[in-house]
């Protein structure tokens, strides 16, 4: 406990002004969509305590809602886990990408748990190795506490309102995955294979079961293969 | 959906099996060297996963399309994101159009 109160003290002196607001806006806007997805998990017939524990546990939201989505659109538990694997599968690529800022000894496991979406486009986008360590840290733990308090403060509201539609929280989720990669799409050949990608799920959606063609979507990256080759 | 024991052991794999994916990235890292070919489409399968996740939870519901509403407010939050509006703003955005436009009774 200590070891981690030293750790916030340095991480805090190393990170200027500007970086912690933007780092902030960030964990805020993860523990909004935690609300969106604590309201529509106990409004779709989950215990409160369920999407609290998910979330702290496995900490990545496209998986959690997909397998919120998935059992309570009457799918089975097994496919709702295999989909969020899928899905999930992302981080072994995250982890190739990522900066050595996990950590040593039993603190790695901490730091190895705080990769997601977010961190790693944070410590990626600083400059030395201190700032990306101290902008990795203080986004995953943010966002380890933003995450299930808003998934909690969610499912309060989510017991108490039935249609939390209303509020337009579904839009939430993939509205924050959208911003996150818009930097992306801004070159040309990653914006192809996204929307390659795209089009082949949006095809197979009527026909498969749900999380299989975000899968198949990866057939979009012959896009860049072939261009690539095309290249050489 | 309520039993227990069924949640439980869904989170302890889930959970289990995220930990391993982020695992294997930093110790696969320091064994292997990966062609640069090979990394560059490792990094744009991402881009690629999360760009048909959004398409899929944006646009469509179960195996059908999603209405009006929501793709609205998505796309709202995309134009804002382009803008680079930051993260909160683009989020409630796309919250705010979706509700207004249900309000005015648009599915």
């Amino acid at each position: 406990m200590l070891f981690i109160l030293l750790n916030v003290h340095s991480i805090w002196r190393t990170l200027d002004r500007a970086l912690l607001r933007d780092i902030s806006l960030v964990c805020v806007a993860v523990g909004v969509v935690g609300l969106s997805y604590g309201a529509i998990a106990v409004a779709s017939g989950f215990p409160l305590w369920f999407p609290v524990v998910l979330g702290l546990t496995v900490l990545a939201a496209s998986s959690e809602f997909l397998f919120v989505g998935i059992v309570a659109a009457g799918g089975s538990p097994v496919a709702a886990v295999l989909a969020g694997l899928l899905v999930n599968a992302r981080h072994l690529p995250f982890g190739l990408a990522a900066p050595d800022v996990l950590g040593r000894g039993w603190h790695r496991l901490l730091g190895t748990h705080l990769m997601n979406d977010e961190t790693v486009v944070f410590a990626l986008a600083q400059e030395g190795m201190p700032r990306k360590r101290a902008a990795y840290w203080a986004c995953g733990l943010g966002i380890l506490v933003c995450w299930p308090l808003g998934a909690f403060t969610g499912g309060l509201i989510g017991s108490v309102m039935d249609d939390t539609d209303a509020l337009g929280l579904d839009a939430m989720f993939p509205a924050i995955l959208l911003a996150l990669i818009v930097p992306a799409f801004r070159d040309r050949d990653r914006r192809r294979a996204g929307l390659a990608g795209a089009a082949v799920a949006l095809a197979a959606t009527p026909f498969l079961p749900t999380g299989l063609p975000v899968l198949l979507a990866l057939t979009g990256l012959s896009v860049t293969a072939v261009r690539e080759k095309a290249h050489r | 959906m309520n039993d227990p024991v069924v949640l439980i052991t869904a989170t302890l794999v889930l959970a289990g099996g995220t930990f391993a994916f982020r695992l294997a990235g930093p110790f696969l890292r320091s064994r292997i060297t990966f062609p640069p070919r090979a990394e560059r489409l490792i990094e744009v399968s991402t881009v690629v996963l999360l760009a048909s996740l959004v398409a899929t939870t944006a646009l469509t519901e179960g195996h059908g399309p999603a209405g009006v509403a929501r793709p609205a407010g998505v796309l709202a939050a995309g134009l804002l994101a382009w803008r680079k509006v930051p993260f909160l703003g683009v989020v409630l955005a796309a919250a705010a159009v979706t509700a207004v436009l249900r309000l005015l009774g648009i599915p």
